[in-house]
């Protein structure tokens, strides 16, 4: 007869054999990650996510407004016209959790995206671009926010 | 079951611009309502996009996503008549798919 340690040592076993050999869907890999968006810091959502330290780069036009009058809705948007680009995450400084989402592009679509986000506070709001070869690029910009119209 | 999401797919150059417009509260799960009392986080949690059955992007999304959250992407190649469906799951694991054709 099989103890439970026996059984759970076995059960995970198979599991780290199934992984190994790309039995397991790759789409779990790709499930919401809770960790990046539990995570409290930029730091920290980089490391969830498990990517390189990000390099600011020129090539990835971001757009987002100077001022937004109302924090519940900033639109903003990213596009770049660098080859490879895989996701794009964005990222907000000082909010509650830092990272807002994350889109995935196949090469059937333009790595170009605008959204709508939410900020509780005047932050640096980052577009994460990464890339195929494991680079990371970012581009920033601070939005100022105003709440009741009257100043920041 | 949810509102319907509002779906534009036009023609520009050589792909379709695709605005979404989806209705959800995407509530954070800071917000306390007037009893004191915290009121659960619910949002959209993953947004798939397909061309003509295709998936073509994919948006993994947080509480920081405006409510009735707006988005604008474009896809290479697309042409008039071809079908573009949009599918959301959010945290309560309630999904809506939703189709329109390129105009």
């Amino acid at each position: 007869m099989q103890t439970r340690r026996e059984m759970l040592a076995r059960s995970a076993a198979v599991a780290a054999l199934l992984a190994a050999a790309g039995v397991l869907p790759a789409r779990a890999q790709a499930a919401w990650n809770k960790a990046a968006f539990d995570a409290k810091t930029i730091d920290e959502v980089i490391k969830a996510l498990g990517v390189a330290k990000p390099v600011e780069s020129k090539d990835i036009n971001f757009t987002a407004p100077d001022i937004a009058e109302n924090g519940a809705v900033v639109p903003i948007a990213v596009s770049t016209t660098l080859p490879g680009v895989k996701r794009i995450a964005f990222l907000i400084e000082k909010n509650p959790t830092t990272l807002a989402g994350v889109f995935e592009f196949s090469d059937a679509v333009e790595t170009s995206v605008s959204t709508r986000i939410k900020m509780a506070q005047t932050s640096n709001v980052l577009a994460v671009a990464l890339m195929g070869d494991g680079k990371v690029l970012f581009a920033q910009k601070e939005v100022k926010v105003t709440l009741g119209g009257c100043g920041g | 079951m949810s509102d319907p999401m509002r779906i534009r797919a036009q023609v520009q150059g050589s792909g379709a611009v695709v605005r979404v417009l989806m209705s959800h509260e995407m509530e954070t799960g800071l917000r306390k309502d007037a009893a004191g009392k915290t009121v659960p986080a619910w949002h959209i949690t993953e947004v798939t996009a397909a061309l003509n059955g295709t998936p073509v992007l994919t948006a993994w999304w947080g509480t920081a996503i405006a409510k009735n959250p707006f988005t604008q992407f474009t896809i290479k190649g697309a042409k008039s008549g071809d079908k573009i469906s949009i599918s959301w799951t959010d945290n309560r694991g309630d999904k809506r798919t939703d189709e329109v054709a390129v105009a």
